[in-house]
């Protein structure tokens, strides 16, 4: 009997081993422990090109992340990108002059959406919209700009 | 040239009346599921020597894939400068890929074989006969325990080679070569999704574990009943097994990930 009872707990341990683990890879490892639940509020802001933005990209101030893009769309008149952020109701106190940019984690990195506050009193309420934005750098364009002005200098 | 002819003829309908055969084991072992779970005792005991006597070689596999994977990864991706993503490489490569194939090639070597060779000797010694004369199915008694314990098995399994391989990597990546470990959780995070890799990651390792599981009982209720006929059972239980895995590896992955 006391082998039995051994063996159920180690087919007990095992099943929760494994079911520990399946959890481990949802919450941990996948972006499903990060979906956020409500608990902030949202900011769009109009980039003239938001570039390799994804939606879930960082959205990120001084270099922490403070929140997530949740949706780009198109804006059919300006024919602008309208990247909407999710952020986290702890940064609730970005002044309403604050810029977004859109820069590249390194050389190769994924692309994220940079704050950078500025020096207002009034601070931007859920459903705000950030006006001041510079776009994404597009690297083929800034290489392409490079080797033309190069090629200007030289012919002079 | 005859003769070869009338041996492919042979081997061909030999080959498909095996077919007919394990596809009509496959319905037996199936349809004797809903009388296991009637005795939940058969069943456990069999998800203690499917389970949790893979369960150590399967662990240790899984740190040492990962510990691989994180120095390789790390000597590639930083030529690129791009250390930060290895966590994306690390469990990217395991939920997808190694952690179903490798842990059901394991399965199918360590807990499969086990099954062939216990099935083929009890056949060999008029066991399952036995049974029948008592009035008892050897199908519903011994083949569908042990077929229930491996296809729920094999998917823990998977999934803790996964993640011990993963704790592993970062180990390797964060303790030994200094890899940011916020960089490699978060990059992890942000590239992994959950209904695209870890689902299927999981889908892939049930269907694994169903096919390792029905290819080890079959072919051990198949065997020729002799000391032999059990040994080549065995080795045909681990060559199938792996043929049938990585094929259908293969197969899954195009349909999972085809199209992304």
């Amino acid at each position: 009997m006391q082998h039995t009872n051994t063996q159920d707990t180690l087919v007990g341990l095992f099943v929760v081993a494994g079911i520990a683990g399946l959890f481990f890879l949802a919450l941990q490892v996948s972006n499903l422990g990060s979906f956020t639940s409500g608990q902030g509020y949202t900011l769009t802001a109009n980039f003239t090109n938001s570039g390799g933005l994804k939606v879930r990209s960082p959205v990120s101030l001084a270099g922490v992340k403070i929140g997530q893009v949740s949706a780009i769309d198109l804006n059919p008149t300006t024919y602008q990108s309208v990247v909407t952020m999710h952020i986290d109701t702890a940064y609730n106190n970005l002044p309403d002059d604050t810029t977004a940019s859109i820069f590249t984690a390194g050389l190769l990195g994924e692309q994220y959406v940079s704050l950078e506050p500025g020096g207002s009193d009034t601070y931007l309420k859920d459903q705000g919209k950030i006006d001041i934005t510079q776009p994404a750098i597009i690297l083929e364009k800034a290489i392409g700009q490079f080797l033309f002005k190069s090629a200007e200098e030289k012919s002079e | 040239m005859i003769r070869l002819l009338r041996q492919l003829g042979g081997d061909t309908r030999t080959g498909f009346t095996k077919l007919g055969r394990s596809s009509r084991f496959l319905l037996l072992a199936l349809g004797g599921v809903v009388s296991v779970l009637l005795r939940p005792r058969l069943l456990l005991n069999q998800l203690y020597s499917v389970g949790v006597l893979s369960f150590l070689i399967i662990s240790i596999s899984g740190l040492f894939v990962g510990m691989v994977l994180g120095l390789q990864g790390y000597y590639t991706l930083s030529d690129f400068g791009a250390e930060e993503t290895l966590g994306v490489l690390v469990a990217a490569s395991l939920v997808r890929e190694l952690g179903p194939v490798i842990s059901g090639l394991l399965f199918a070597g360590r807990a499969g074989s086990a099954l062939t060779a216990e099935i083929g000797l009890m056949k060999a010694t008029e066991q399952l006969s036995g049974m029948e004369m008592m009035a008892v199915d050897p199908i519903k008694r011994i083949i569908s325990p042990r077929f229930l314990a491996g296809c729920l098995s094999m998917p823990l399994l998977a999934a803790l080679f996964s993640a011990i391989g993963i704790i592993g990597g970062e180990w390797v990546g964060v303790g030994l070569l200094g890899v940011d470990a916020g960089a490699y959780w978060g990059q992890m995070q942000a590239k992994l999704d959950f209904q695209n890799d870890i689902v299927n990651g999981f889908i892939k390792s049930l269907v694994f574990g169903f096919v390792a599981t029905w290819i080890a009982l079959f072919e051990g209720y198949d065997a020729v009943p002799t000391a032999e006929g059990v040994s080549r059972a065995t080795t045909r239980t681990v060559v199938n097994s792996a043929f049938s895995i990585l094929g259908i590896d293969f197969i899954l992955t195009a349909l999972m990930f085809g199209d992304d």
